[in-house]
């Protein structure tokens, strides 16, 4: 073998040891790619690895780790399991690599920042942290780092909540009770509110004034039972029919919360610009007008 | 519906009856002599100080929530957890005996750390199982519904810091054969069943290495 030959020899070995040892990203034939995050242990010891420890905690406890842009007793990984990590739970390495997007929502093309953003105005109830604030940089760092590897623009598996198909039946919240009482009442409580350890949520309220408001995606029938069939209960993800998440997640979705922060002042325009499918918002169900009796959006921050 | 809350109704009547009944019980004599009709002295196996003995896998009662132990002793009346001591022992035990008793043990401080401290690694292991649990097999971290001290939250959650390692890793086992099925929901018996044997040893060191300072 001449020298040349050897050279390249040693370059291909080292390129495929190199593609072996680096990520968990593998295509397989006819599916979306599969992606794993790195481990906890891989978090680098520098002032990097610090900012995405940082975005972790965010993630884990944000009323403790971002007081100021949380209005309600939610945190990111009530909806987003095993500290955005975990495939069917709309992961944040899935969702990194899809951004920018163009979104039905805002009619709009979103960076990741603003989708972010988006969550605290929405989903958590509160202020979305500006940018270039440390703690959207945080959350930012930590999305990107667990995305480590991954290809940019791909739909990973596991992104998102698997899409739910249409129950036989439609919807029905006395169904849902039932499912609920049997189901989720044990951590969410009776009522949906929720149940505390100390001052925390151990397990978040489901509506009423510490829930996410009107305009967060949950509350979308479709988007809530999807989130539900592959998650909940906690531990025992896919444990439900398709039917159970349908009709229990309308009955999560047909209860009183906080308001919709796009509120006009008129409940009918504001379900006719943003609320026309997918949900109970602007409905007589159970006898009650659902964002007729919402308090203000912004929760706990209103008062500040 | 309707037929539910009625029987929530009656278990309820029946509960604050018992309760009324309980605050007559000497419920301190039972736990240090028995009740004289078949229910040996609490104190024999889980102490006075409501500590258990660890080593022999009798757990520890002291500071757990009094809802949930006087349910395990129904439970165990009822069958649904199989445990040859502790069912002739609850089957002596009124309604009342059963409510006071488990208020007594309620009241007790949360004892020290139940053992001393096994091989580090094991703990190292059992600490990531119960902060971050292991969501390849879908098993949440323990913290997630026995809270961030594993305090335990409420009636259906109970403490689980500290607790003796040999019962825990036996609660595990029970789950998993189904001779303990009073799980709500099903719960700790999915847990169990997606625990291999070394993360329940694992889990099992990590919660009796730690307890009240």
């Amino acid at each position: 073998m001449t020298n040349t030959m050897l050279a390249s020899c040693r370059t291909a070995a080292f390129v495929c040891l190199a593609l072996l040892a680096s990520h968990a990203f593998a295509a397989e034939a006819g599916g979306p790619p599969h992606f794993a995050p790195p481990e906890e242990s891989a978090i680098p010891d520098n002032d990097f690895g610090a900012m995405i420890r940082l975005g972790e905690n965010i993630f884990t406890h944000t009323p403790e780790y971002a007081p100021n842009n949380v209005g309600n007793g939610l945190s990111c990984v009530n909806c987003h399991l095993d500290r955005g990590r975990k495939a069917g739970s709309a992961p944040l390495w899935a969702a990194y690599v899809s951004y920018p997007a163009y979104r039905a929502k805002t009619k709009s093309v979103s960076t990741f920042e603003e989708r972010l953003q988006g969550c605290f105005n929405y989903s958590m109830n509160g202020k979305a942290p500006p940018a270039g604030s440390k703690e959207l940089t945080a959350l930012v760092t930590y999305a990107y780092w667990l995305a480590s590897g991954a290809p940019t623009g791909a739909k990973l598996a596991g992104a998102g909540y698997p899409k739910l198909p249409a129950p036989p039946q439609a919807p029905d919240f006395k169904r849902g009770a039932k499912v609920f009482e049997a189901n989720c009442a044990i951590c969410h409580g009776a009522n949906g509110e929720g149940t505390k350890s100390g001052d925390r949520y151990a397990f978040p309220p489901l509506w009423g004034n510490d829930s996410f408001n009107w305009g967060a995606g949950m509350h979308r029938v479709d988007i809530a039972a999807a989130f539900i069939k592959a998650n909940m209960p906690l531990g025992r993800g896919g444990s439900l029919s398709d039917q159970e998440a349908w009709d229990v997640a309308a009955f999560v979705d047909s209860h009183e919360r906080p308001q919709d922060p796009r509120f006009n002042g008129s409940l009918a325009e504001t379900q006719k610009h943003y609320h026309e499918e997918n949900c109970s918002y602007g409905k007589q169900v159970n006898g009650q007008l659902l964002g007729s009796k919402s308090e203000p959006a912004g929760g706990r921050l209103r008062k500040q | 519906m309707i037929a539910s809350k009625l029987m929530a109704g009656a278990a309820m009547l029946v509960l604050g009856m018992a309760a009324a009944r309980a605050a007559e019980v000497d419920a301190a004599k039972i736990v240090r002599e028995g009740n004289a009709k078949g229910a040996a002295p609490c104190s024999s196996c889980h102490g006075l100080d409501g500590a258990g003995q660890a080593a022999a896998g009798f757990p520890r009662l002291a500071g757990l929530n009094a809802d949930y132990l006087a349910k395990q002793l129904h439970d165990f009346k009822r069958g649904l957890r199989s445990n040859p001591i502790m069912q002739p022992m609850s089957q002596a035990l009124s309604d009342a005996e059963i409510t006071a008793t488990a208020r007594y043990y309620a009241a007790l401080p949360v004892p020290k750390a139940s053992e001393p401290a096994a091989d580090p690694t094991l703990i190292k292991k059992g600490e990531a199982l119960f902060q971050h649990g292991n969501w390849s097999k879908g098993v949440p971290g323990c913290y997630q519904c026995h809270g961030p001290e594993g305090q335990g939250i409420g009636a259906h959650f109970p403490g689980i810091v500290p607790q003796s390692s040999t019962y825990v890793r036996n609660q595990i086992r029970d789950w998993k054969s189904g001779s303990r099925r009073n799980d709500p929901a099903g719960l700790m018996k999915s847990v169990a069943e997606h625990l291999s044997d070394d993360e329940a040893a694992a889990v099992a060191a990590y919660l009796a290495s730690r307890g009240a300072k």
